[in-house]
């Protein structure tokens, strides 16, 4: 009996392994991404249904079948409800935080099935099984803590400037080390007086995945929550080495490596290493030297909502560059609302969007696709970036350093080399702007002077509104 | 005081200095018009013409002279064929009103100084606001850099404007024009009407404007010398500055069709910009007009007055263009010729009034009553707001490097699974196996992701590495003591919400994308 609970277990869980990767295989393409993500769904089911069934099947010892199903039961219900209405409410620009908060869901359930699994009463000591359990429990509180401080950054609790210690890669290296000295301890004591240097190094790890993702400023969010979607699928693969189980050593290397490229792909597209970003304490435009002295001093030319209209309604193609500005106003729909008129009119508008526009990778396309914008007019950065010079006007909707030509002409800028749509080759740009302080990047916007280039002031979504109110009466 | 209008005798002119039109406004202001018969004929005017508002027709130059006291010409006086020269036709003390070029026509000054002659210089005529309307130069010059245009147009064997046709694509022609003053942007503007695409060069940076203002491109020299002159004009640039504008322009000859040259300095030899070099490395077929003839050309090839073919590329010096499109050119002359008069006729006492403290009436007058007043004294240059020297461009953005970390990092990471595999149990080695193929498998699958779908893709990622819930699952089985299935329990409580979540929030992501 248990031998074949035993082989259908197995069986099941390739069958999940298989879904999860048709389902990651699913979602990098728009046609077949629903689809995908029905093939991971099922593939969980399956695999916690699988494990449960073999769980209470197998319940020797003291755990009697039905507590079992209980202690199974009660917390995948609550949990499930809990995630359900968290998807259900959360705003389409809240995202970014509901992405962070759930790795760190992932990260803090792989510190406690470390932990129980150190407390687990009846195994035999096995060091390698003992260096599994601290890798796993260090790179799940990392995750976690990490996690929490992204959370907290992208919804604005916390700064979006880095924390600059001073010293802090040695102080990150001390820590490494602190953990490593503390998982020798941990492997020379009996088990249950191992849990002390346990918990010491999980609270180390804590401290560290803090420190890390303090280091990171702003603008390298997306790259950020990348890569904490990585670690926690190695965190879920440590438990799998832990657990002695496949499928979670299978799961957690494909979120992990995925999670890696993904941050890898952000990293290209803002040229950077990602050594840099992990490390760098980026975003601090390091006192911005003669780019910021050398523009601050010039004048923009300030436009009125009646004027853009104008512009717009004279213009024959159009490109609509957003940027966070919009997520913020939640103008997705106004700019919807804009964009879909001057398409009556005969207008060619087009999106343009910038691979790390927004605090998430893709964050621009979930807002748009949210607002009913066809997917087909939205284009990427490589695309479109050779089309600016034959446009009429650019609308750029809270945007800022992916439009900043200074990442080509300056190189004292700290974020010369990104790449950026070249949205002043324009005939005008016209830059919806709170006000005059820099992006995300803290670098100042060389844009905003050019002579082509058109400021309107005021929050996105009034601004678009009004756009919108006066197109319509000049119809 | 009675106004004579002389034919023009000099070879192939044909301009004339009033029109009908500006003869009935002159009468206006009271003056009695004498015109010679004919000298309307070159620009389209029939003496009748004239005579229907009121002007008496001269039978020849010997009778205008003799009556005459305000004469009006188009070019300086000369020889006429029977070897007669007009100043001597004329009377003693005749005022006259011209081009004169004092300064390149000295013997010219004496002659009429011996005759105690009043002249007037429509070349002196200075730069200011209130003398626009009577800048003879800025007529020629507009009409010279147009018909310059259609001159090179008539040689040049394609098409001006790009075009599609069925037959094959037509590039549209690449003009150069060299010297931005009047006629340089009256032949940018004539040409890029045409279709051209236009680029135009000038030592005065304050140009650049007014050249990017007609749709051209501005070419200068990065070096720190301005070419403003006064009044408006171009100066007389070092050695070191014209072999830098002679490589710039030998630069750009190889691929432009068409230059139309005008660089002029006033009172100098005009400064050679197209070597022989730049002429061989044009394509053949290629127009070169250099409006510059006169002064002895700006390509080292021109032949004054004549087209000539050197290396393929046919070679324009023409300098009567005004006199070919003479109707235009004397209607528009005849104003400003007008409006010069009527600046300083005195109503009152019927007469020519010169107030030398007027900046126009110093500024024009070469003879007063035989007396040498030219070149009037130098007027503070005009104030000219140069646009900031441009900053050279910089290099491109390097390419992201490779890092050598990356390759040090995978080494390190393979060592020490080495080192495991090498200590561990068989079990262990399974799992290493398991996973390092995972790690392949998820590292190829996410390739080729559409940046749109990042979201997403990174949140059914989360909702899968939900996964870790069967840990707790399994622990759960393990054992049931308290503090331990509690811990276990934990975990599955929020891994579910992870998994819940994540799938639930994907799936609302992605029912939004629509096509």
């Amino acid at each position: 009996m248990m031998e074949m609970v035993g082989s259908v277990q197995r069986l099941t869980y390739i069958g999940a392994a298989i879904l999860f990767i048709l389902s990651l295989r699913g979602l990098s393409a728009q046609e077949s991404a629903r689809r995908g993500n029905v093939y991971g769904t099922f593939g969980m089911v399956l695999a916690v249904a699988m494990t449960a069934l073999a769980v209470l099947l197998g319940t020797g010892g003291e755990a009697t079948p039905g507590s079992a199903a209980l202690w199974l039961a009660a917390p995948i219900a609550i949990g499930a409800i809990i995630g359900s209405v968290l998807a259900a409410r959360v705003a389409m620009t809240s995202m970014p935080e509901l992405v962070a908060v759930l790795h760190s869901f992932v990260g803090a359930a792989a510190v406690l099935v470390g932990l129980a699994n150190y407390l687990e009463p009846n195994r035999a000591p096995d060091p390698v099984h003992d260096v599994e359990i601290v890798v796993g429990v260090f790179i799940g509180a990392v995750t976690f803590t990490g996690s929490v401080v992204a959370f907290f950054k992208l919804r604005g609790t916390l700064g979006s400037r880095p924390l600059l210690l001073p010293g802090r890669h040695l102080a990150n290296l001390a820590m490494l080390v602190a953990c490593g000295v503390f998982g020798v301890a941990f492997l020379r004591a009996a088990p249950p007086e191992g849990l002390t240097p346990l918990l010491v190094i999980t609270a180390i790890a804590s401290l560290l995945g803090m420190h890390l993702v303090a280091a990171i400023g702003g603008g390298d969010m997306p790259v950020v929550v990348s890569l904490l979607n990585s670690y926690s699928g190695w965190a879920a693969s440590a438990a799998g080495f832990m657990l002695s189980n496949d499928l979670l050593i299978i799961t957690g290397a494909l979120v992990g490596s995925s999670g890696a490229i993904l941050s890898y792909i952000m990293c290209r597209a803002m040229n950077r290493s990602i050594w840099n970003v992990v490390f760098g304490g980026f975003g601090a435009a390091p006192a911005a030297g003669p780019s910021r002295a050398g523009v601050e001093a010039k004048p923009v030319q300030e436009t009125t909502v009646e004027a853009v209209a104008n512009l717009l309604s004279g213009a024959k193609s159009i490109i609509v560059v957003p940027g966070y500005g919009m997520a913020v106003a939640q103008a997705q729909h106004p700019v919807r609302d804009l964009t879909t008129i001057l398409g009556e009119r005969g207008a060619h508008v087009r999106y343009a969007i910038h691979p790390v526009a927004g605090r998430l990778p893709g964050h621009m396309n979930v807002l748009l696709a949210e607002a009913n914008v066809p997917y087909d007019i939205v284009e990427e950065m490589d695309e479109i970036n050779d089309d600016f010079s034959t446009t009429d006007v650019v609308l750029i909707i809270g945007a800022n350093d992916i439009v900043n030509p200074s990442a080509l002409s300056d190189p004292s800028s700290p974020i010369y080399g990104m790449p950026v749509l070249q949205a002043w080759k324009a005939g005008k740009v016209v830059m919806l702007k709170r006000s005059m302080s820099a992006g995300y990047a803290g670098v100042d916007n060389a844009i905003c002077y050019n002579e082509n280039t058109l400021m309107l002031f005021g929050d996105a979504k009034k601004t678009v509104s009004a756009l919108v109110a006066a197109l319509n009466s000049s119809r | 005081m009675r106004v004579g209008i002389p034919k023009e005798v000099a070879a192939g002119e044909r301009r004339v200095s009033a029109t009908p039109t500006t003869v009935a406004k002159l009468a206006k202001l009271g003056i009695e018009v004498l015109v010679q018969a004919g000298a309307g004929e070159g620009a389209e005017a029939l003496d009748a013409q004239y005579m229907g508002v009121g002007a008496t027709i001269a039978p020849d130059a010997e009778a205008l002279y003799r009556d005459a006291d305000l004469v009006l010409k188009v070019r300086p006086p000369q020889e006429l064929s029977d070897g007669r020269h007009e100043v001597d036709l004329m009377k003693e003390g005749t005022r006259l009103l011209g081009f004169i070029w004092p300064g390149q026509n000295l013997p010219l000054v004496q002659r009429m100084a011996a005759r105690q002659m009043t002249v007037l210089a429509m070349d002196a005529m200075p730069r200011i606001t209130r003398a626009q309307s009577m800048d003879a130069l800025s007529v020629f010059a507009n009409i010279v850099g147009y018909r310059a245009v259609i001159e090179a147009a008539a040689q040049f064997g394609m098409f001006f404007p790009g075009q599609i046709t069925a037959a094959g694509r037509v590039k549209p022609a690449q003009v150069m024009v060299i010297g931005a003053g009047v006629a340089g942007l009256a032949a940018i503007a004539c040409a890029r009407s045409l279709g051209a695409v236009v680029r135009a060069f000038d030592t005065r940076p304050s140009v650049r404007e007014q050249i990017q203002s007609l749709g051209a491109s501005f070419l200068t020299i990065e070096l720190e010398e301005s070419g403003e002159g006064g009044g408006g004009y171009a100066k007389e640039m070092s050695a070191e500055y014209i072999a830098a504008e002679q490589a710039l322009i030998a630069a750009n000859a190889k691929d432009v069709d068409v230059i139309i040259s005008t660089a002029v300095v006033p009172g100098k030899p005009a400064p050679l910009l197209i070597t022989s070099g730049a002429v061989v490395s044009m394509h053949r077929g290629s127009v070169i007009v250099d409006l510059a003839a006169e002064q002895g050309g700006n390509c080292a090839l021109t032949e004054r007055d004549k087209v000539v073919e050197k290396f393929g590329v046919k070679i324009l010096g023409p300098t009567d263009l005004a006199s070919r499109m003479a109707r235009q050119a004397s209607d528009l002359y005849a104003g400003a010729i007008y409006n010069v008069v009527a600046d300083i006729f005195d109503t009152n006492k019927a007469d020519v009034v010169l107030k030398l403290e007027d900046e126009i009436h110093r500024g024009i007058v070469v003879l007063d009553k035989g007396t040498l007043m030219w070149p009037p004294p130098t007027r503070p240059k005009p104030r000219s707001v140069a646009p900031p020297v441009e900053a050279k461009a910089p290099p491109p953005p390097p390419p992201p490097k490779p890092s050598a970390a990356g390759p040090i990092f995978v080494g390190a990471i393979a060592a020490a699974l080495c080192a495991a595999g090498l200590f561990a149990h068989g079990d262990f080695l399974e799992h290493l196996t398991v996973f390092l193929l995972a790690c392949v498998v998820g590292w190829h699958v996410v390739w080729n992701v559409t940046p749109a779908l990042h979201t997403p893709l990174m949140s059914v990622t989360n909702a899968i590495s939900g996964i870790i819930l069967i840990g707790g699952v399994l622990l759960v089985g393990a054992a049931a003591t308290g503090a331990f299935t509690a811990l276990a329990a934990a975990a599955i409580l929020l891994a579910s919400i992870n998994v819940a979540g994540g799938f639930l929030v994907t799936q609302r992501m992605l029912r939004m994308f629509r096509r």
